[in-house]
């Protein structure tokens, strides 16, 4: 059969020009929404150096899926084995075609129906890619073969749970599913009548015998073209859009672009880059302790792509951003989840007039010291902290000695946006006003606030980093005892801000610092977390118990920690010390 | 608890009367005291854990019918939770006297006294206990009762409240040693000008996991107000209260003399925070509920009311005897006619193991429950 | 500031009998642990917003159980979610997510 086609091809070549044009479509549509200061960067970096790195990170995700891997091999492997193995089939189909026409002109699907359209080839390099071909075959199959068992038993690929899916997606899921095998049975059924197969599909198509072959194989063609035609054309609608949203995500993301306080076209991408991998389901603390199962970032990214209603899932999620640390493609899901609790009406403009008249200090020369509202329930923190600020010699204005003007990340969180705006700027009004240099605080929500929503033009520390720049500096010297210490990472300090470090630093150099099971960008969140405001005090205490947990494990004399709500949490728990990092340095000055 | 199938000394099915036997020879009187005692009517003995005022006065009974009982107490001193105080509700009388008094009847030849030993562990044998000692020492008893007690709650767990930070904010313990010594001072050593009691500091509070109340504390803070003002009668006292709950005899006169004699204000607020001011005092924050208005106020000691929680004992022998309540006290048979039996037999409660009580319910409590094993002994 | 006529000159009686309960189980439903509630004040002596005037979030949910809805949607705006009251609350009465519901429901049914 010479011919360059066949009516089975059809589906295929449809599906594929399907494809395309709505991939560009959509992308040129969600472009058009970025915001100005997003089209800027773009227009800024679009052919810049960026483009290197981002081509390299989108081999790395794209094809070896690394990220998933680092989570997880087996999950890993599975993933890599499709995404690399198809890319590497296609490839290596493409080659062999161009090899096999020499510069002759050919039609564009016939790399992916080769073997049927070429079959009275018997040169030693056809034999050779036969066996390449069949090399990769094999190894995507045996990729889809654990993804069918994972459907089925989730822990076969190490993961607790598996991603719940809408009738939907289980069909182009079934379809995904059966390309490769039909692959297979249909290049057997050629192979066995033109001896043209490898390895496998040779042996499977003796097996099959030439009378057998000869009725399969055209339907068998048919089919695999007709499933193949089918993932394609619903790819763009589907989870699996995936594959080609996260490639432009990674561009846009290298060159600078994230998400805004309300919705752009770079949500878009965001949201249909996540391939429901599952692995945010397994990390989320109201899965594993109280049995909610349907408000995890996968299936809030699903409804809000579906525009199905999903207010339970936007409301109850405690923020401790667990999800996103492990979230192989980085979507930003807590930023995507406060677009998605607008307020609206609700947000409104000039609330707070009461606090018009407060009126800042002259604090030259001094740091300012803001304890934040939940500090005023931790008296020990913020005595500790003006200790220490006596024994550095450092003068310091306490903001919010009397009364705190709350910095407006517990608002924004909630989606009061203007509210929030509204508190920053008087607060930013009594910083400026002061003409101090620094701002020290005790509570990481409002070191974060202060760091990423403030623009503050002067140097925002948290109080574990000022105590270790003291320590440096040699002007707090303590003393190291054999005191056994677990410290718990707060949400917002560790995984908000990356710090991590400091406090252990601090800690080492008055006692024992122990392993934890959970730490690092895998700490639990205590429960307090003010992210959340569905969950009643019952549910808060169970996903404190977990996380309380995992600190006492290892019987700790001290449990530490850097936050007055991750502090209250404990304290109300157990009469075990609890206590902060700068408590501990107070109590161990040399 | 651990179910021995086995007996301790060989013979795999031993009658009730071969264990009684058995009990009679390994019991740890002397031959004095025995000797002493030849007319013994019930000379099986039972092991009393704590020695609280409940764990007293039920051994005090059980000699009375000359059962000899054998007393644990995990400190070196009996009867320290009363002891602590200085005078006692309604009738101010002198809470070491009584301790004293008791105290003193537990020099009996049928007792015997272990101070500073802690049980640690507790097996059930047919038809009797053992329970293993701190020291590695076991007793085989025929009955055994709990009265392992409470133990204040610790205010640090109320960190908003300032207790181990500032040093005017003092809980109810200290205030009585204080009042024992005739010396309420503010943390500069001088009479303090006004104090400021809180109730309810531990007890009544979901965010410490204890819901319930814990029924002494309102009539408390009654009795150590009227007792600041007889020693300094111009100090201003204020209590801050959710509800005032004074539910015993004698409890509302009180409350009515410390109004009315002694001019301390009421005030229906929960405190939510404390601060120190530049002098050294304490600044609190409230509400007066009834007028719908926040205040603040400078006190020169803020007084925390601290209830009842079951001791580390308490909830660690409940917990391994399978007796584990709410909050961690022990779980009677049933509340009304069984409250002194748990649901296995031979062991026996009393006392603020189970939830809080005032003196004189522990010590009735312990009285009923030396009955209870007096019948369960002569079955 | 909306004055709810608490001073000593202007006392206002409330007419239950022209109350409409259902506003009041609807919020319950929401949130449940409003229920609990044994106005002991916590809330608003601990309160960030009141430390610099006169909000009071006891008051507010009290006014709403008797159906007094007038002027509480403005005075509510005063809140800064900062969480303390909820924090201190012995009763774990859930006051960010009442004072969010509460704001909802009454710019809804005005």
């Amino acid at each position: 059969m010479s011919s360059n086609f066949h009516p089975f091809v059809l589906p295929f070549t449809i599906g594929t020009l399907a494809l395309f044009s709505v991939l560009i479509l959509k992308y040129n549509k969600w472009i058009s929404k970025f915001d100005r200061q997003q089209k800027k960067l773009i227009r800024r970096n679009l052919f810049t150096g960026k483009l290197i790195p981002a081509v390299w990170e989108m081999i790395n995700e794209g094809l070896f899926h690394k990220k998933v891997s680092r989570y997880n091999r087996r999950l890993g492997y599975m993933h890599r084995s499709i995404a690399l193995g198809w890319f590497l089939l296609i490839s290596v189909g493409f080659v062999e075609t161009v090899f096999h026409f020499q510069g002759r002109g050919h039609a564009p699907w016939i790399g992916v129906f080769f073997r049927f359209f070429v079959r009275d080839n018997q040169t030693l390099s056809a034999w050779i890619f036969a066996q390449i071909m069949d090399l990769l075959l094999l190894y995507i199959l045996s990729g889809v073969t654990m993804a069918v068992f994972k459907s089925i038993f989730s822990k076969t690929v190490g993961m607790r749970k598996t991603t719940r899916l809408k009738l939907f997606d289980t069909s182009l899921r079934y379809s995904l599913w059966s390309i490769f095998p039909l692959r297979l049975l249909s290049e057997s059924a050629t192979a066995a009548l033109a001896d043209n197969g490898g390895f496998l599909t040779q042996s499977l198509g003796n097996l099959m015998g030439e009378r057998f072959a000869g009725v399969v194989e055209l339907p068998l063609w048919t089919l695999y073209s007709i499933a193949l035609g089918l993932f394609l054309c619903l790819l763009p609608f589907s989870r699996f859009s995936h594959i080609f949203t996260e490639l432009m995500l990674i561009y846009f993301r290298k060159m600078g672009l994230r998400e805004r306080e309300k919705p752009t076209g770079f949500t878009r991408f965001e949201l249909s880059a996540c391939s429901r991998c599952g692995i945010c389901i397994d990390n989320c603390p109201l899965d594993s302790e109280l049995n909610i199962t349907d408000i995890q970032p996968v299936y809030l990214i699903r409804d809000i792509r579906n525009r199905m209603p999903h207010r339970n899932a936007t409301e109850n999620c405690l923020m401790c951003n667990r999800c996103e640390s492990d979230c192989p493609v980085g979507i930003q899901i807590s930023e995507i989840r406060r677009q998605e609790r607008d307020k609206k009406k609700l947000d409104t403009h000039d609330n707070y007039g009461y606090i018009e008249d407060v009126q800042s200090f002259n604090a030259i020369g001094r740091v300012i010291y803001f304890g934040g509202c939940m500090s005023h329930l931790t008296p020990g923190i913020t005595e500790s902290m003006k200790k220490i600020f006596d024994t550095v010699g450092q003068k310091y204005w306490m903001m919010d000695e009397e009364r705190t003007i709350c910095c407006g990340r517990p608002l924004l969180q909630q989606g009061f946006f203007n509210q929030a705006a509204e508190l920053r700027r008087k607060n930013t009004q009594l910083i400026m006003e002061s003409r101090s240099k620094t701002l020290v605080t005790s509570c990481p929500i409002c070191y974060q606030s202060f760091r990423k929503e403030y623009n503050l033009p002067i140097k925002v520390v948290h109080h574990t980093e000022y105590i270790v720049t003291m320590l440096r500096l040699g002007k707090l010297r303590l003393n190291r005892s054999e005191l056994r210490l677990a410290y718990h990472d707060p949400c917002e300090l560790g995984r908000g801000c990356g710090i991590y470090d400091e406090p252990r630093e601090v800690l080492s150099a008055l006692g024992q610092l122990l392993k934890l099971e959970q730490e690092y960008k895998n700490s639990l969140c205590c429960g307090y977390n003010l992210g959340n405001t569905v969950l009643e005090l019952d549910q808060q205490l169970k996903v404190r118990d977990a996380s309380l947990r995992n600190l006492t494990d290892s019987h700790p004399d001290v449990i530490a920690t850097a936050c007055p709500l991750c502090k209250k949490a404990f304290q109300h728990s157990t009469t075990q010390p609890i206590k902060d990092v700068a408590e501990l340095v107070v109590e161990n000055l040399r | 608890m651990k179910e021995r199938e086995k007996p301790v000394h060989g013979d795999d099915n031993p009658k009730p009367r071969e264990v009684k036997r058995r009990l009679k020879s390994t019991k740890r009187i002397s031959r004095r005291k025995r000797l002493e005692f030849e007319e013994v009517e019930l000379p099986l003995q039972v092991a009393i854990i704590g020695g609280g005022v409940a764990g007293m006065e039920a051994a005090s009974v059980l000699t009375e019918h000359r059962c000899p009982v054998i007393l644990f107490e995990a400190r070196p001193e009996l009867g320290v939770n009363v002891k602590n105080k200085y005078k006692i509700f309604p009738d101010f009388s002198d809470a070491g006297r009584l301790v004293e008094t008791m105290t003193k009847a537990m020099d009996h030849p049928l007792i015997t006294v272990n101070k500073d030993t802690e049980i640690v562990e507790i097996i059930r044998e047919p038809d009797a206990y053992t329970l293993l000692d701190n020291k590695g020492v076991p007793h085989t008893v025929p009955a055994v009762l709990l009265a392992s007690g409470y133990e204040p709650f610790d205010a640090k767990r109320k960190e908003e409240l300032g207790f181990g930070i500032y040093e005017g904010v003092i809980n109810s313990l200290q205030l009585e040693d204080m009042l024992r010594e005739h010396k309420v001072l503010n943390s500069l050593g001088e009479d303090p000008r006004r104090i400021v009691f809180l109730q309810c500091v531990g007890s009544r509070d979901e965010k410490v996991g204890n819901h319930y109340c814990s029924k002494i504390c309102c009539i408390t803070a009654v009795k150590q107000a009227i007792e600041v003002k007889r020693q300094l009668p111009d100090t201003e006292v204020y209590v801050f209260y959710m509800d005032l709950r004074l539910w015993g005899q004698g409890y509302e006169e009180l409350y009515r003399e410390a109004q009315e004699q002694y001019s301390v204000r009421f005030v229906r607020g929960r405190i939510s925070e404390a601060a120190s001011t530049f002098d050294g005092r304490v600044q609190i924050k409230s509400e007066d509920t009834l007028l719908g208005q926040p205040l603040k106020m400078v006190t020169d000691l803020l007084v925390l009311m601290i209830g009842m929680e079951a001791s580390p004992g308490t909830q660690k022998l409940g917990k391994t005897c399978g007796l584990e309540g709410p909050y961690g006290f022990v779980r009677s048979k049933s509340p009304h006619l069984e409250d002194n039996l748990s649901d296995k037999p031979g062991f026996f409660l009393a006392g603020t193991c189970k939830r809080p009580m005032h003196i004189a319910e522990a010590v009735n409590d312990g009285r009923a429950a030396a009955l209870e094993i007096i019948k369960y002994l002569r079955k | 500031m909306a004055d709810f006529g608490f001073s000593i000159s202007k006392p206002q009686s409330i007419d239950t009998n022209d109350m409409d309960v259902g506003r009041l189980q609807a919020l319950e439903a929401k949130v449940p642990s409003f229920k609990r509630c044994i106005n002991c004040g916590a809330c608003t002596a601990t309160c960030s917003a009141g430390q610099f005037g006169g909000f009071n979030i006891r008051r507010i949910h009290n006014l709403y159980r008797w159906d007094q809805r007038k002027g509480l949607e403005k005075e509510l705006q005063q809140c800064m979610l900062c969480g303390k009251c909820t924090l201190v609350c012995p009763r774990g009465v859930n006051l960010r997510y009442l004072i969010i519901r509460l704001r909802k429901a009454l710019a809804d049914n005005k």
